[in-house]
């Protein structure tokens, strides 16, 4: 039996800033940034991470596919938030995959996206949920701030229905070092650009790359979509070009609005690519760092079966775009901007209570009443409305009910990381009723009656312990 | 039914501190400038008072949690203190628990004392506070006004009322507010205000601006109960008799089902119902010689208007425009500036009303006296509009 790709989905950061806007900031002190400032980079809002952007992926890919099947979820990043907590246990409680899933976490280098992706696809394990996700942070004033970008990327494996087989795969070990970062250490090191090109991308990726067709039984002519992920422009057709791989196969490397997501990009493409992807058409994505991994993949004829609730095409095009430097920079950490004597406010997790209210508040589980029928979060010892006692109330996850705001504000005097916070009641349809937070609202159109969607978002930051509490929030229905 | 306590306690003395930003004077003094004041009114001993309860919000930055801190500041000797906290209605619950006590026959007479220190924080605005560990982990920690403004967008779309209409009436509650309080010696802000000024001032929760805000001020006072009889044998003449003081506290309808349309305040109508039960008031309009809302924001005392049963539905724009809450109004609402003016430190606000209807009862108000007044109504709202607790008194000449 086939195991391959069944399903695929993105999620990128509503959040852009004009790479224009980056380079005139610096133009002070490096004015050659100059050159790179096309297009837009998408940037993390202070609220998003590995593991929320692993969550929307994830979202995206199962859409309403039946999560139940899922036995197994790996998650590739080297920024995870966390360096003892396993971010793909927070993300499989949001999912409500069930208590007997089997996670875990790997990174180590940005070539893990598709080193993951190639090792779970040869494994032929059961039905596994493969995503990769990254939150890079670059010096100010570096070429990576300028290059680089967020977002995640989430493939469902498994036997049925498979969109896209594997036909082949290759991998290659050196210690070729372009790029470094210590652990501990909040950005990337890298070694000249030529050189990273000349020696690894253009010797060792079109090794790889032959290698893996040859083991596909594919001519390099008859490759359909190349994907070979780069933090500079240009890279994927000069490694085509000498693999011998057409031109028009080169994958869009996401340049103009996202910038380049590192453990995340070569899958994140690949997503892309699947999105427009025919029956019978071969796709090479690869993965670079210390060597190269390269999978040669086919569309099958259940091809459109995989496709993900939102293209990444979409997702690219609601990009909103922002003008302040200064919000990119302190969202990132690289600024730290005096936000004012609200802001000293302890927000200790209790983990105890954490724990207690996992399922509440990570799974956003409310209880329909067995009784009279509200459902309501939270759930407390008794129902709001009959009284009756909690054993009363069936779960019933709000993630994916339709909602609309019933009142709002924007709050301007709290603290908050992102001004002014934006809260009110959000109305389900199903009949629940809480106040939340607010995302990705733009003021104009905002109103009573905003058809709303839930977003798995980070609910506090504790700075004082390094510590993120998550819980989810509304975002208006684009 | 229970008979409730209308006419049984009787307000023999009362005392409030000047409100303000008191950089002067701890919660310590401003605890006993109240008191001082009360006592004198009253012409009682310090021995006399059997029991007393002490109200405040935020222990902190006050005088600390617990009972004993105030009795120590007051010095109340080894007689029962009780420490009230229940919001901002925490002031009218320090007067119903020592109303109760003489009611029940407990005790012949108590104290009931709050105060607030909440310009000891160094920013300004009601200090951060965490809502329990369960409920910080998912409920949004916005401020005090963004709660209220959910109030103004609810209000607004219930009854179809355009944006700019009700930012003008609600202009016109604090503008109101502005010209009363420069007629009150002990208030915080004491400054006319131009109505355009309100109008366009910052934002601080839309659309709720600046002068939409109460005052944050530091303040406190005091209130010494007994029986009407009791009163009478300290040689009491008018007095002044507690007709009703009722609460209520949400339990999650308004906040966690659809049974609540955003319009209103569940809270202020029980606890109002109830209190005009209990002191016989049938026609509030008539009834009510003046009023002491819970202004916090202007759209608060707006929609209270309605939930009181002054203004019918939907109607309180224009009710305020035309001036029926004014001070020369059918309903003075605020005749002292309110929280708006005279300042809201918060565990004090209950019982400051209360001596100001005290006072407008017994012919005392200065500048800012009514003519013909025998009762007056007190209203506290705690906590948010959709998850919190109302306060309902009314106080009248027996």
């Amino acid at each position: 039996m086939t195991f391959g790709i069944v399903a695929w989905g993105a999620y990128v950061p509503r959040n852009r800033l004009d790479r224009g806007v980056i380079a005139a900031t610096h133009a002070w002190l490096a004015p050659s940034l100059k050159g790179q400032a096309k297009g837009r980079r998408a940037f993390c809002n202070w609220d998003e991470d590995v593991v929320t952007m692993g969550v929307e992926a994830a979202r995206n890919c199962l859409d309403a596919r039946d999560r139940s099947v899922v036995r197994s979820i790996q998650l590739a990043s080297t920024t995870t938030p966390t360096a003892d907590l396993q971010s793909s246990a927070i993300v499989a409680v949001a999912l409500r995959l069930g208590r007997n899933v089997r996670t875990f976490d790997f990174g180590g280098s940005q070539r893990a996206g598709i080193a993951g992706l190639s090792a779970a696809l040869r494994a032929s394990g059961g039905p596994a949920l493969i995503l990769a996700s990254e939150r890079l942070r670059a010096k100010p004033a570096s070429p990576q701030e300028m290059q680089y970008g967020a977002g995640a990327a989430a493939f469902l494996l498994g036997t049925e229905n498979v969109a896209a087989e594997v036909l082949g795969s290759s991998s290659i070990t050196t210690l070729l070092v372009d790029h470094f970062r210590a652990a501990g250490v909040a950005h990337d090191y890298f070694w000249e650009e030529r050189w990273i090109r000349d020696e690894g991308y253009l010797k060792i990726g079109v090794e790889a790359i032959r290698t893996a067709l040859d083991e596909a039984g594919v001519a390099a002519a008859d490759v359909a979509s190349f994907i070979f992920p780069a933090p500079s422009r240009g890279v994927g057709a000069a490694v085509a070009k000498a693999a011998g791989i057409p031109a028009e196969a080169v994958a869009d490397g996401l340049e103009s609005d996202v910038g380049f997501t590192g453990t995340a990009h070569g899958p994140l493409m690949l997503t892309g690519v699947l999105d427009r992807a025919e029956p019978g058409q071969v796709i090479v994505v690869t993965g670079f760092g210390q060597g190269c991994d390269v999978v040669v993949l086919r569309a099958t004829g259940a091809i459109a079966s995989g496709r993900p609730g939102e293209p990444l095409a979409v997702l690219v095009a609601e990009g909103q775009t922002t003008q302040s430097y200064a919000q990119m920079a302190a969202f990132y950490g690289e600024i730290d901007p005096d936000q004012g004597m609200r802001a000293e406010r302890d927000t200790k997790t209790a983990l105890t209570e954490q724990y207690r209210s996992s399922d509440q508040v990570n799974g956003f589980v409310a209880g329909k009443c067995s009784s009279c029928g509200q459902v309501q979060f939270p759930q407390l010892a008794y129902c709001v409305s009959c009284q009756a006692p909690a054993s009363a109330l069936e779960p019933q996850c709000l993630a994916e009910e339709p909602a609309s705001v019933l009142t709002y504000t924007a709050d301007a005097l709290t603290f908050h990381p992102s001004p002014p916070m934006y809260m009110g009641f959000v109305q389900f349809d199903a009949g629940a009723r809480l106040l939340m937070e607010f995302v990705d609202v733009d003021p104009d159109g905002f109103d009573v009656g905003t058809r709303l969607r839930m977003r798995f978002r980070i609910k506090e930051r504790d700075m004082t312990r390094g510590y993120y509490r998550y819980f989810w929030k509304a975002a208006p229905v684009a | 039914m229970a008979s409730g306590i209308k006419d049984k306690v009787a307000i023999i003395g009362m005392g409030c501190s000047r409100f303000g930003e008191r950089w002067d004077v701890g919660t310590e003094a401003l605890l006993a400038e109240a008191f001082d004041e009360a006592m004198e009114d009253a012409g009682i001993e310090r021995s006399q008072i059997d029991a007393a309860w002490t109200g405040s919000c935020f222990d902190r930055i006050n005088v600390g949690n617990s009972a004993i801190p105030a009795a120590t500041a007051l010095r109340l000797d080894g007689i029962p203190v009780s420490r009230m906290e229940n919001m901002c209605a925490t002031g009218t619950e320090a007067l119903r628990g020592a109303a109760y006590a003489v009611a029940s026959g407990a005790v012949d007479i108590a104290l009931a004392i709050g105060s607030e220190k909440l310009k000891d924080t160094g920013y300004g605005g009601l200090p951060v506070q965490t809502k329990g560990t369960f409920n910080d982990l998912w409920l949004p920690m916005g401020s005090a006004p963004a709660g209220f403004a959910q109030l103004a967008t609810g209000y607004r779309s219930r009854h179809n009322i355009p944006k700019e209409d009700l930012k003008r009436a609600i202009g016109h509650v604090s503008w109101k507010s502005h010209q009363n309080g420069v007629l009150s010696p002990k208030a915080h802000l004491r400054k006319a205000v131009p109505i355009e000024t309100i109008l366009n001032a910052p934002m601080i929760a839309e659309p709720l601006g600046l002068f939409d805000c109460c005052g944050v001020s530091d303040g406190a006072a005091a209130a010494i109960v007994t029986t009407p009889e009791i009163a009478r044998a300290l040689g009491k003449h008018d007095l002044v008799t507690i007709k009703a003081i009722q609460l209520s506290v949400s339990s999650g309808l308004e906040s966690t089902t659809d049974q609540w349309d955003g319009s209103y305040v569940r809270n202020t109508r029980n606890a109002a119902s109830k209190a005009y039960k209990e002191a016989g008031i049938t026609n509030p309009r008539e009834q009510l010689g003046l009023i002491e809302v819970h202004d916090c924001f202007s759209i608060t005392e707006l929609v209270t208007m309605e939930d009181l049963f002054l203004s019918e539905e939907g109607r309180a724009v224009n009710d305020v425009l035309d001036g029926l809450y004014d001070r020369d109004g059918a309903v003075p609402c605020q005749v002292d500036g309110g929280l708006k003016c005279f300042g809201h430190p918060i565990g004090a606000s209950g019982l400051r009303m209360a001596y100001e209807i005290y006072n407008q009862l017994l012919g005392r108000a200065g500048e800012r006296q009514l003519s013909n007044v025998s009762i007056g109504l007190t209203h506290n709202l705690g906590g948010v509009p959709y998850l919190g607790v109302a306060a309902v008194s009314v106080l009248g000449l027996q």
